[in-house]
């Protein structure tokens, strides 16, 4: 319940009109919130508008291109389970390359501290507790990170509102967010566009330590599951720094499975294949 | 082929595929949702710069290639069974050209409760501990040292493998009832120990021989930054006790080439512990064991040499020489830690470093579980570069130094993707000095390069 002490505390009442209010346009808040709050609560509503889908199946694919245009795949599958009042669990297997086909990496998420983290090497059947501090690496040489991948969860990062800006048909928002474990991110600074209506992410440019353009992540083909929860079903990261992209397409989403707490354990992980 | 059926009898395996496949099938009206085949072919060689001990019979390089496929089905509920036979060819050695189940089990599982529980029947393997220098602690499975010195491959152990997962932690029950002895290579091989094993006899402690009921239990459990897992075993030692023996072994000992010796399997207790607590880039390892039963020939060579006597005479046999032998109750332990630096040289390489202190209470009589050494009192310092590039190009490199002795070896290792199907792998496994007085001497020139090129699919 941050937002309460966001507000002052006068508007107390009001709180939900300005809610509803917020919908309609910014302009309104802008008068009674600075762009911190405005830029937390963006970050708050778009977090909390996803909560309750339970647990989700999925296949991602990955084309890593270099400059000169050479591609090479990455093709895995992930499983993610909602944990009320901390970070998500998420389980992926990787099918290809075929090298490391079978390779498990569990994930229990955390919103205050750092996650924890576990590889199932299966040639060797062990299960290896792994530092989960190295979150700006490479995902597989690819150009997103894990840090990329993880759910943005709001309270790693401080926000601050820019402005609104057409994006396609869309409204969108323009917000930048910065982490706070400073250490814990490759990045000083990310730029999000969300549009007004679904708080869905279009665009995100990730800034490196000298505040230079590192990478632009657009997300595209939206689709809607339960009738409520929206989930992309392609992004595409560029580094601008060394011309390299990879182009992630995810399929097969599934929500509510019979997915348990249990799957996300390490005896699950050695299950994983 | 020499050999190979007595080291795994075929009507064991068949034993175990047909209770797998009426495990499967008792379950009525079974539907099956998944199957897949994946699996890797690799062509492999090796070359030894140096001849070996018996330059008559081995050679200084050698070729292969190994299969390894996986059968995997899933049935709709989860259930699955796994099967992953393994072949090697080996040119220069037929004792290492030789085959293996590692796994051919039924795995099921469900709710318990808040927990759950699962059950593995067949064959499969089993990995315990944090360390890298050694795996301590890890004995369900037999070490198949035909595959590499290093001792981390491991031969398929027959098993009935539950586990019970709840709150409070993670507990296994693992029933053993067949042992795997250990492989050692053949007469045209490197990397053995001076002599051959006796090809036909197999000698246990207990009365059922390899049929010996073994028993393992495990708890483990995450306490925040700290993995934790007590251990211990029960049953038929994993390493044998080597008995020369009138005639076929003469009293020239360790050092001649043509003697021919017994393997002996005493009964063993085990009781281990490891833990590993990650902080940050910072993982800290920790791997200790209590063992007692096994046999050692170490400080009773006079009692061994009369009772040598007497069988050479006819008057003991081979009771009377496994009776001479000192009964041993030791501890060892593995200590250390890696740290890793990320993104280092301005790139997005990973660097890895890594510190181990190898203790064992036998000492110089200490049995080597990963060859060359004996880890006794031994540093371990490894680094290892990840360069997170398309290729998964790494780079692993490990040095072992005795510290109270002058045997030291390093190995380096490369490993690169070519594309998605293809990799390539080289290593040198060298042994830069060894102590004359230490029990690896007769290996002291076998220092070697390997390279494979492997299709994965």
């Amino acid at each position: 319940m941050r937002m309460k002490q966001a507000y002052p505390s006068a508007f107390g009442l009001l709180a939900p009109c300005l809610v509803l209010l917020s919908w309609l346009g910014t302009s309104l808040l802008v008068h009674s919130a600075t762009p911190e709050e405005i830029g937390l609560k963006i970050a708050t509503d778009a977090s909390d508008k996803d909560e309750g889908f339970g647990n989700f199946t999925a296949t991602q694919a990955m084309v890593l291109r270099n400059k000169q245009g050479q591609e090479s795949r990455r093709q895995l599958r992930v499983k993610v389970l909602e944990v009320n009042g901390d970070g998500d669990k998420s389980l992926m297997v990787f099918d290809e390359p075929r090298d490391v086909k079978g390779t498990a990496l569990l994930t229990h998420g955390h919103k205050q501290k750092a996650d924890d983290q576990w590889l199932y090497l299966p040639a060797l059947k062990r299960v290896k507790r792994i530092s989960s501090s190295n979150r700006s690496g490479s995902f597989m040489g690819s150009e997103f990170s894990y840090e990329d991948l993880s759910t943005p969860e709001v309270e790693k990062y401080t926000y601050r509102y820019l402005r609104d800006e057409p994006c396609g048909d869309l409204t969108c928002t323009v917000t930048e967010r910065f982490p706070v474990d400073k250490k814990a991110s490759g990045y000083s600074r990310q730029v999000v566009w969300r549009d007004k209506g679904e708080l869905r992410t279009w665009k995100v440019e990730y800034y490196d330590r000298k505040d230079a353009h590192l990478k632009t992540l657009t997300i595209g083909k939206y689709q809607q599951y339960l009738d409520k929860y929206w989930r992309a079903e392609e992004m595409t990261m560029v580094n601008h720094l060394t011309g390299k992209s990879t182009v992630l397409t995810w399929a097969d989403y599934q929500f509510r499975t019979k997915l348990k707490k249990r799957d996300f354990s390490k005896t699950g992980l050695k299950r994983a294949r | 082929m020499r050999g190979c059926a007595a080291r795994y009898p075929l009507a064991l395996t068949a034993i175990w595929l047909a209770a797998s496949v009426l495990a499967v099938e008792a379950q009525a009206e079974i539907e099956f949702a998944a199957w897949e085949l994946s699996g890797r072919v690799s062509l492999e060689s090796r070359y030894f710069p140096r001849t070996g001990i018996d330059p008559s019979h081995q050679s200084s390089n050698t070729n292969g290639f190994v299969v390894e496929p996986k059968l995997y089905v899933e049935e709709a509920e989860g259930s699955s069974f796994t099967l992953v036979p393994f072949f090697r060819y080996d040119s220069a050695d037929s004792v290492r050209t030789h085959w293996d189940l590692r796994e051919a089990y039924v795995l099921l599982f469900g709710e318990l409760g808040e927990g759950e529980w699962e059950v593995r029947v067949g064959a499969d393997r089993v990995f315990w501990g944090v360390a890298e220098s050694q795996h301590l602690v890890d004995i369900v499975n037999q070490i198949d040292f035909l595959e590499h010195p290093n001792g981390e491959v491991t031969l398929g152990q027959p098993m009935m493998h539950v586990t019970w997962t709840a709150d409070w932690g993670t507990f296994e029950f693992f029933g053993l009832p067949y042992h795997r002895p250990r492989i050692y290579p053949g007469q045209g091989g490197r990397l053995r120990f001076a002599g051959l094993l006796d090809d036909d006899r197999v000698e246990y402690e207990s009365g059922a021989e390899e049929w010996h009921p073994d028993f393992a239990a495990r708890y483990s459990h995450s306490f925040g930054p700290l993995d934790i897992g007590l251990s211990m075993f029960n049953g038929t030692s994993r390493e044998a006790s080597l008995i020369c023996m009138p005639p076929a072994c003469q009293p020239t000992g360790v050092s001649d080439p043509s003697n021919v010796w017994i393997p002996y399997y005493a009964q063993i207790r085990q009781f281990g512990l490891d833990a590993q607590l990650t902080l940050d880039a910072w993982l800290f390892k920790f791997e200790a064991m209590h063992r007692s039963g096994d046999r050692n020939a170490f400080g009773r060579e006079q009692e061994y040499g009369k009772a040598y006597q007497a069988a050479a005479v006819g008057a003991g046999g081979f009771d009377d020489l496994v009776g001479t032998l000192r009964e041993e109750e030791y501890v060892a332990a593995v200590v250390g830690g890696e740290y890793t630096f990320y993104s280092v040289f301005g790139s997005t390489a990973d660097l890895g470093l890594l510190a181990e202190w190898n203790y064992d209470e036998r000492g110089r009589k200490a049995l080597p579980r990963r060859q060359p050494m004996t880890l006794d009192n031994d540093f371990f310092v490894g680094a290892h570069l990840a360069f997170n590039d398309v290729e998964s190009t790494e780079i692993t490199a490990a040095f072992f130094t005795d510290a109270s002795r002058a045997t030291r070896t390093v190995g380096v290792e490369f490993d690169r993707r070519l594309s998605d199907q293809w990799s390539l792998h080289a290593e040198s496994s060298l042994i830069l000095s060894m102590d004359p007085d230490d029990i690896q001497w007769v290996g002291r020139r076998d220092s070697f390069f390997e390279f494979h090129l492997e299709y994965n699919f």
